[in-house]
Formats: C-alpha cells, sequence, structure tokens
C-alpha cells in the first residue's frame, strides 16, 4: 500500500466523488415534468466571451441561505472591486422561489440548489448570463460541468456540495453506534431521546425511503406502496427538535447528541466539538450542490456576473470552504482550505463510501405530493 | 346665517367635515379589505404544478384537502390532521387565555387599589415589555427555558435536572404565549378596575360577607367589560400566533399560523394556505361577534379599541 | 378614595382592598415579566460564542453590532419604513378621529370596524393576504410595499390616543369659537389640532413602536434590500445564535423604553383639568 499524502489523498476522493455525482446523476434523479436538456432552449446561443472588468460601481443584490456566504469575504470583494453587496437571507429553496415568484424583483444573485435551478430554468426565471464563457470558467471540476440540471453550466456557477447524513456525538452511547438510516430512526423512537432532524421534507422522506430499502433509482417513483411504508417506519420517530436551523449550537453545547445534517455543519460542530462525527448512513445519503444564478431582470446584471466569475476563483472558493465546511466546485482551491477541512472525513468523502452517495431526489409533481402526503402525516403525528 | 348653521351642527367637541376619514377609510379599504378578498379568492384558485402562486383555474380542492386525506394505501380519509391544528390552536391559545386571566385579575386589582400615585409607574412596569419585539420576548423565553439556562441550571442543582424537558414542548408554546398575552389582560382588565367602585364591596363586607364571596359575587361582576376585553384580546391574537410555537416548540407544535407560513413558503400551496386563513377569519370573526353582542345583551360596555 | 373602615368595631384594622394572595402574585407576575428580559441582557455581555454558557464578561458582541454592516441596514431599513409609516398612519389616524366624530351612526360602525380590522385579524391572515394582494395588483416587494402594509396596521395604534384625547376635551372652548362666528377649518386648526397635540404625539410614537417592532409582515413583504431589524434578527436566530443577538436585543430594548418613558412623560404633563 502506497502511503499518499492526506492533500493528494483528497484530490483523489474528490475526483472520485464528483465521478460519482456525473455517473448517479445521469441515470439517477428523475426532473421535473421536463428533460432539463430539452428545456434549455436558449442555452444554443451562449453570449460572446468577453472581458470581465474587474471593478466596478454601484450594488450588487445577493439573496443566499442563512450563515451560509462569509461576511468578510463579501467585504473583501468590495474593497477589490467597489462593488457594495446587499445581503438578504432565505431558508429553503421554496422560501426563495416563492418572494422570487412574489415580486421580488431586486435581486442580482440567487443560490438555489441543483434540483431548484433546473425548476427554475424550467420556468423561465433565470438569466442566461452564459457561465461557460466567463473568464474563470475554466476552474469548474471537469465533473461539475454538465450536470443534470444546466448541462454545460450556462445559467449557474457552482458554489458549494455536500451530503446529507448523520451527525452523532461519539460520547454518547445512546446514539454513538448509529451507522444508518435505520438505526437513527430506531434512535429516534425512543421516549426522551436527544436527536434533531432537519425540517425539510425532501430529505427526511428519502431517508426514510433509504431505511425502507429503496434503491437510489426508485427514490422519486409514485409506488405509493413504498411510501406507506416509509409512512409506517416513520410513524414512531418522534425526535427532541425538528429545526434546520441552530442545530449546531445544540450539538457543540450537549443537547442534542445526534443530529441529521449537513457535513458541512457538522464539520463546523466538529471543530468546535471533536466527539462529534460525521456518520455515512450505510443505506444511502443524498449529494447536493448549491449553484450561483441570475435572475431575470437583475438591476445589476454586470456586478453579478463579476461576483460570479470572483467566486469562481481558487482562492475565494477555498475562503468560502473554510466559512462554510463543504468542499467546492472549483479547482485547485486545496492551498487555500483549511486542514481541519481536509482531513475531516466528513469532508472528504473516504474511498469506501463513495458508492453510498446519490443525487438528492428531484421528482416529478406526482411524487412530490406522495412526499408531502408522508411529511405531513408525520409532522401531524409528533 | 353662520350663526345659525353653527348652532345646529353644535355637536361633539373637535368634530369636523366627515369627508376627511375619507382618505383613511379609503386606504384601508384597499390594504385591509382587498387583501382580505384576495385571500378568499386565492383559496378557490389552484396550486400550479411547477413554482409558487397560484393557478387563475377555479378548484375547490384546497378546502377539500382540509377535510380529505388521499391515503397511500389508494382510499380517501376523514382528514383529521389540520383539524388536530386547528384544534391545537385553540388548545394552546385557551389554556394560555385562562392562564393570564388567573393571572391578570390579580395584579389588575392589585395596581387598581395601590396608592393614586403608584397606579401610573405600576401600569408603566406593565406596559413596557409590551412594547419590546415580541420576537425578542420570545427569544427570551426561549433562553430562559433552555436546558442550559438558569432554569435547567436550578433543577439540576436541585436533582431533577435530567428529566428536565420544557423547550420544545407544547408547554413552552403555552408559556410563551403567556408570557407575551400577559399585559393584554392586565390592562383592559386595570382599566375596569379602576373604574369599579369600592363601595359596593364593602356593602358586601358589612352584610357579612367573606373576602371570597365578595371577590367571586361583586368585584368580579364589576370588572366584568374589562376581563371580557381582555379574554378577546388574548385569545384572538393568541389563536394566530406564529412566532411562540415556532420558536419554543422546536418544530413540533404547530399552530394554525404556522401552517398556513410554511405553505407560503416551502410547501408551496399557496391555495391551501389562503383557505386555512379563510378558517381562521372566519373563526376570529365569530369570536369578536360572540363576544361583543353577548356583552351587548347583558347591558357592559365592552370596547375592544 | 382612600380605605375606609365600617363603624363596626373590628378586631384589627384591615384594608378591605386587599385579597388575600394579590399582592404576591402580582410581584411574582412583575418579576416573571422581567426575568427572562433582564437574563437577555446579561447573556449579551458573554464572552462566549455560545450564548448561555458563560466564560467571562466582554463588550465584543456590541462592537460587533455596531461595526456589522448588514445590521446596521436593516437597522435603516427599519427606521425608513418606521418614520414613513407613522407620518402617514397618524395623519389617517387623525382624520379619522376627527372626521368619524360627525358620522352617521351605520357609517360609524362600518368605519370603525374597519379601523379596528388590522387590531383583531391574526397578523398571519393580513400578511399573506397582503402578499397575494400585492402580487396579484403588481406592485413589487421592497420598501413602499412595506411602507404601505405597515401604515396600515399602524393607524389603530395611533388612533387610540388621539381618540382617547379627544374624547376628554372641553366643549366651552369650541363653543366660544363658533359664537365669536369662526369657521369650521378655522376652529380646527386654531383649537382643535393644538389640544388634540400630545394625544398625537403619543399616536405617533406608539405607530412607530409597533412599526419598528412588527415581524410577520415584514417576514412576508420585505423585498430585495428591505429587510428590516426584526425579520434579521430572526434569520440570525435561525441561524447563528451568538449573544450578539442578545446585544441587538437589548440595544432595542433600551430604544424601546425611551419611547414609552417619553409618552408617559408626555401623559404627565398633558395639564389635565
Amino acid at each position: 500500500m502506497i502511503r499518499r499524502s492526506k492533500i493528494s489523498k483528497w484530490a483523489t476522493s474528490s475526483a472520485i466523488i464528483a465521478a460519482g455525482v456525473l455517473v448517479l446523476a445521469a441515470c439517477g434523479g428523475e426532473t421535473t415534468t421536463t428533460a432539463p436538456s430539452a428545456a434549455a432552449p436558449a442555452a444554443t446561443e451562449a453570449p460572446a466571451a468577453s472581458a470581465l472588468p474587474a471593478t466596478g460601481s454601484g450594488e450588487l443584490h445577493l439573496y443566499s441561505w442563512t450563515d451560509y456566504i462569509d461576511p468578510a469575504q463579501l467585504d473583501a470583494f468590495t474593497a477589490e472591486t467597489g462593488i457594495q453587496v446587499i445581503l438578504d437571507t432565505y431558508d429553503s429553496n421554496e422560501t426563495m422561489l416563492a418572494k422570487i415568484q412574489a415580486g421580488a424583483t431586486g435581486y442580482d444573485v440567487l443560490v438555489p440548489s441543483d434540483y431548484m435551478v433546473a425548476q427554475m430554468i424550467e420556468l423561465g426565471l433565470l438569466e442566461n448570463i452564459g457561465v461557460n464563457t466567463l473568464p474563470n470558467a475554466g476552474n469548474i471540476k471537469a465533473n461539475l460541468v454538465d450536470v443534470y440540471w444546466d448541462p454545460g453550466r450556462i445559467y449557474s456557477a457552482p458554489y458549494m456540495y455536500g451530503t446529507t447524513g448523520i451527525g452523532v456525538d461519539t460520547t454518547d452511547p445512546a446514539v454513538s453506534g448509529i451507522a444508518s438510516w435505520k438505526d437513527y430512526f430506531a434512535a429516534g423512537s425512543v421516549a426522551g431521546n436527544s436527536l434533531d432532524v432537519l425540517k425539510d421534507q425532501t430529505e427526511l422522506v428519502s431517508a426514510a425511503l433509504r431505511a425502507g430499502g429503496v434503491a437510489p433509482a426508485d427514490l422519486c417513483s409514485t409506488d405509493k406502496a413504498q411510501y406507506a411504508a416509509a409512512q409506517e417506519l416513520l410513524s414512531t420517530f418522534k425526535p427532541k427538535v425538528i429545526d434546520s436551523d441552530g442545530g449546531i449550537e445544540r450539538m457543540v453545547k450537549g443537547s442534542s447528541k445526534a443530529r441529521m445534517a449537513w457535513n458541512g455543519s457538522v464539520h463546523r460542530m466538529t471543530v468546535e466539538n471533536p466527539n462529534i462525527q460525521f456518520v455515512y448512513p450505510s443505506d444511502g445519503l443524498n449529494l447536493w450542490a448549491d449553484n450561483f444564478v441570475v435572475p431575470v431582470g437583475a438591476p445589476d446584471l454586470e456586478n453579478a456576473k463579476i461576483f460570479i466569475n470572483w467566486m469562481m476563483s481558487p482562492e475565494q472558493a477555498g475562503v468560502a470552504s473554510n466559512f462554510s465546511g463543504y468542499d467546492n466546485g472549483i479547482i485547485d482551491s486545496d492551498p487555500f482550505m483549511n486542514d481541519s477541512l481536509k482531513t475531516d472525513p466528513g469532508v472528504v468523502v473516504p474511498a469506501d463510501k463513495v458508492a453510498l452517495i446519490s443525487p438528492t431526489p428531484s421528482c416529478s409533481q406526482e411524487a412530490r405530493d406522495l412526499y408531502t402526503e408522508v411529511f405531513t402525516s408525520w409532522q401531524s403525528g409528533q | 346665517m353662520s350663526k345659525l348653521r353653527a348652532h345646529r351642527s353644535q355637536g361633539r367637541p373637535g368634530q369636523a367635515s366627515s369627508w376627511l376619514a375619507t382618505p383613511t377609510l379609503i386606504f384601508l379599504i384597499l390594504v385591509i379589505l382587498l387583501p382580505l378578498l384576495i385571500t378568499v379568492v386565492y383559496s378557490f384558485l389552484s396550486q400550479p404544478t411547477l413554482g409558487t402562486g397560484v393557478k387563475w383555474v377555479f378548484s375547490t380542492d384546497a378546502y377539500r384537502q382540509i377535510f380529505v386525506q388521499e391515503k397511500l394505501d389508494g382510499t380517501t380519509a376523514f382528514d383529521t390532521r389540520y383539524l388536530k391544528v386547528l384544534w391545537n390552536s385553540f388548545y394552546y391559545a385557551g389554556i394560555a387565555t385562562i392562564t393570564t386571566l388567573i393571572l391578570g385579575i390579580p395584579v389588575a386589582m392589585w395596581i387598581a387599589t395601590r396608592p393614586v400615585r403608584f397606579r401610573a409607574l405600576l401600569v408603566l412596569a406593565v406596559t413596557l415589555p409590551f412594547w419590546t419585539s415580541v420576537l425578542i420576548r420570545t427569544y427570551a423565553v426561549r433562553q430562559l427555558l433552555d436546558e442550559t439556562g438558569p432554569v435547567g441550571g436550578f433543577l439540576k442543582i436541585i436533582g431533577v435536572g435530567n428529566s428536565y424537558q420544557i423547550l420544545y414542548t407544547p408547554w413552552a408554546t403555552i408559556i410563551g404565549l403567556t408570557y407575551t398575552f400577559i399585559p393584554f389582560m392586565i390592562l383592559p382588565i386595570y382599566a375596569s378596575a379602576e373604574r369599579f367602585d369600592f363601595r359596593y364591596a364593602e356593602a358586601g363586607y358589612d352584610l357579612g360577607a367573606k373576602r371570597w364571596t365578595v371577590l367571586r359575587r361583586i368585584v368580579i361582576p364589576g370588572i366584568r367589560p374589562g376581563i371580557i376585553a381582555g379574554i378577546a384580546l388574548v385569545f384572538i391574537p393568541g389563536l394566530g400566533s406564529f412566532l411562540q410555537p415556532d420558536m419554543l416548540g422546536g418544530g413540533k407544535t404547530n399552530m394554525i399560523a404556522n401552517v398556513i407560513a410554511n405553505n407560503f413558503g416551502q410547501a408551496r400551496n399557496w391555495p391551501f394556505g389562503s383557505a386555512l386563513s379563510v378558517f381562521l377569519l372566519i373563526f376570529t370573526v365569530l369570536f369578536v361577534l360572540m363576544v361583543t353582542t353577548g356583552a351587548r345583551s347583558r347591558g357592559d360596555q365592552v370596547r375592544l379599541i | 378614595m382612600s380605605a375606609v373602615t365600617t363603624s363596626r368595631p373590628r378586631r384589627r384594622r384591615v384594608n378591605l382592598r386587599n385579597f388575600p394572595l394579590f399582592r404576591g402574585t402580582s410581584i411574582a407576575v412583575l418579576v416573571g415579566m422581567y426575568l427572562p428580559l433582564l437574563l437577555v441582557v446579561f447573556y449579551s455581555f458573554n464572552q462566549n460564542r455560545l450564548a448561555q454558557i458563560w466564560t467571562g464578561f466582554s463588550f465584543k458582541w456590541y462592537d460587533f453590532v455596531f461595526h456589522n454592516d448588514d445590521i446596521l441596514r436593516a437597522l435603516k431599513n427599519s427606521l425608513i419604513v418606521a418614520v414613513v409609516a407613522t407620518i402617514l398612519s397618524t395623519l389617517l389616524a387623525l382624520g379619522a378621529a376627527l372626521g368619524m366624530l360627525r358620522m352617521a351612526r351605520s357609517g360609524r360602525v362600518f368605519a370603525w370596524g374597519l379601523l379596528g380590522a388590522p387590531l383583531l385579524i391574526p397578523e398571519i391572515v393580513l400578511a399573506v393576504g397582503t402578499l397575494g394582494f400585492f402580487l396579484t395588483i403588481k406592485v413589487p416587494l421592497g420598501h413602499v410595499a412595506l411602507i404601505l402594509a405597515h401604515t396600515a396596521f399602524c393607524i389603530p395604534f395611533a388612533l387610540l390616543p388621539i381618540r382617547a384625547r379627544l374624547a376628554g376635551l372641553d366643549a366651552a372652548p369650541f363653543e366660544a369659537a363658533t359664537d365669536l362666528g369662526a369657521n369650521e377649518w378655522a376652529i380646527l386648526r386654531r383649537i382643535t389640532l393644538p389640544l388634540l397635540a400630545p394625544g398625537i404625539f403619543a399616536g405617533a410614537l406608539l405607530a412607530f413602536a409597533i412599526s419598528l417592532d412588527d415581524f410577520i409582515t415584514s417576514f412576508f413583504i420585505a423585498g430585495p434590500g428591505a429587510t428590516t431589524l426584526p425579520v434579521y434578527i430572526f434569520g440570525m436566530i435561525r441561524s447563528n445564535v451568538t449573544p450578539a443577538v442578545n446585544a441587538l436585543s437589548t440595544l432595542l430594548l433600551i430604544f424601546s423604553a425611551t419611547l414609552l418613558l417619553a409618552v408617559y412623560l408626555l401623559n404627565r404633563i398633558r395639564g389635565n383639568k
């Protein structure tokens, strides 16, 4: 066995995982009603690559997830380019979509997840900014270029990507043995448990489906029997807290001992409390990727492009990773990333776990209604 | 001529042309009535297949969804889940109302029976928390009830720490509601209590009644208008409250406002959210009517604003 | 009214106004009302990033708050919306108070219903309805939409002190003025408004505080760059609870307390009859 240095192991792992993304994305995850390749009509003519100015003026209205972009990084952007960044935040893709569709027309850059980009392209909400023609477009990791939601990267640029697994306090015997979603749900069915769960319909129901043995390719099927089984499984699951936010604090201070969590937030927990580890559930877990996009009608189109291009530089991608705890979609960003990130098995996927990962299901309306049915029933039984 | 006109229109001091009120009423019709109308309209529209908002196609699905559940085994059944949420809302708001009533009557009466110079100060003390944001007050309750907070720490010291769990249960929500709304109960009751003529109570004592009897049969009926106003001012907003169940209930205490907000956010079902809003609105209107007509039939002067 | 005992001989002097346990309950309630707020203030000085695990005294979170651009921007938004909404709602409330005195009974009932509606209707219903309304008439979400929505629910609050003051006005100056032949507008300008001034000012302060503290409506209606302070704080609580939230809350508490004291003192110097 040749001993490799940790850093090149990191590069190898991310290449493996990205290859996994490509392969699984191609055959897993049914998108919404029309296929994405057919739904990108304007993708044929990308705008001619023009030199992007290094500085600008005025403002940039950024709409992103809470606590996801480093404020210091935004200040650095302002210092370098002269563009003032105004940040507003949201807590879910759907909330962001609701605001955009409800008439919030002043945003320049949004940060939707994979399936949401596909939806927004289909709804005609995204500006064709030709990401693949931006100067830093060559920095995009090869396997994140032709993604199912935006083949060739016309509308979107990669930001962070990660997995949704289980954060576990290894010193607590009640939860330290959790190795799968099945274990997790069982632990959460014990009265007086200290488990948290994400308030996310897709994550919860897909985890329950996986725990019931459903294969990744079937996570969007409309077979009611598998959903009935998931509903049955969840009927006894009563976690302590249902909350997508505030989980880091609860885990670090020990109020909660285990949590369905994104790997980056578990990394931030680990940094403060090394007893907390990220567990890759043996029945499979979701891979998601967040992206920068520009909505149609953005008031500061040029500034948006400057920002997106700037964020695609290796150094900025590294800074962003250090803040959020996730891996990014830009090559050569390793030198700028903290060692704690590179040595964290939650962030750097170990080779033996790669097979467990598949993209977050992006389902048809019919399948989504089934997800909603399971989720609502579960919520009402709390 | 002008004097005659002036004498004829001699009414309340300060009155002016009724046209002065018109801009206000028009504005309120636009920004209050029309949105309510839109909500009713939305409740009869359809959910779009993609994205948020509404599809302008008539449908009663939203109302149907409240009562009927398409179960996963293929059958349709009477849906108890949303009715459960409605019931929970009534229940939590109800308990909070009763608690604020039990606490509010003593406080209001006590303030009303202090020497005059202290009363204004005490009323100020009661009102001050009301002037801070509900968000801050709810956050404060959360910090208080958290198990790493003082209450939890104290209970750990006396040995019951491990079974302590108030935050993220319905009780935390009820405590939060009580805490938020107690000034709303105290102030109207105090307004009545201040006007209450204590000679009635004294007459009762003269006739040999004990304190509890005097309280029950003379004082409380005497301050009834304030009590009724207080109940309405606590129960109605309590029913529609959003922050307390959201921040204190740990995602497990869902009141109707949380479900409505969720449907305008993550669940993207605006017609359904609107239908639930219509329900809430109807209950509110019925409750207010019940309170005001009930009071009027007893000859009380109930003024909610 | 002083505590009067009857002429019957009693074993000891008892204040008939006092009921058992009322004093204890009242003190407990008052303490209970302030305890959580004091806790927030206390933790705002916590050196630790985890708000509730005390590790030492520090001002750093206040420093953070004062230097954070997002917070300052949210504060600016809150102030802009509050000031404009206050001016509009106070003017509209004043017009309503004065105009309604002379309305026919049916008109008055309708008007009172409309004016009281924002108080009685649960805010979530109004918030989502307003969202749908602005969407339907294609008003973009942002400062303007927010100001309109805030004005609407501030009107009943501005109305309360104005109406109270109006009801307490003595008829004499008005009668004298009409006897001397003054027309309506002169009376309004030179008698009514000056007499109402403390009530108007109190109403404005009340409307200002309500607008500043509003959460649900602002949460739904705020658009790009129009995030108000409570909405921002909610985001902070949701994402990363540090004592910065406590520091910000403490500052708001102090501000609200000052406003309230201003109203209180205003009432004191009102000059009662």
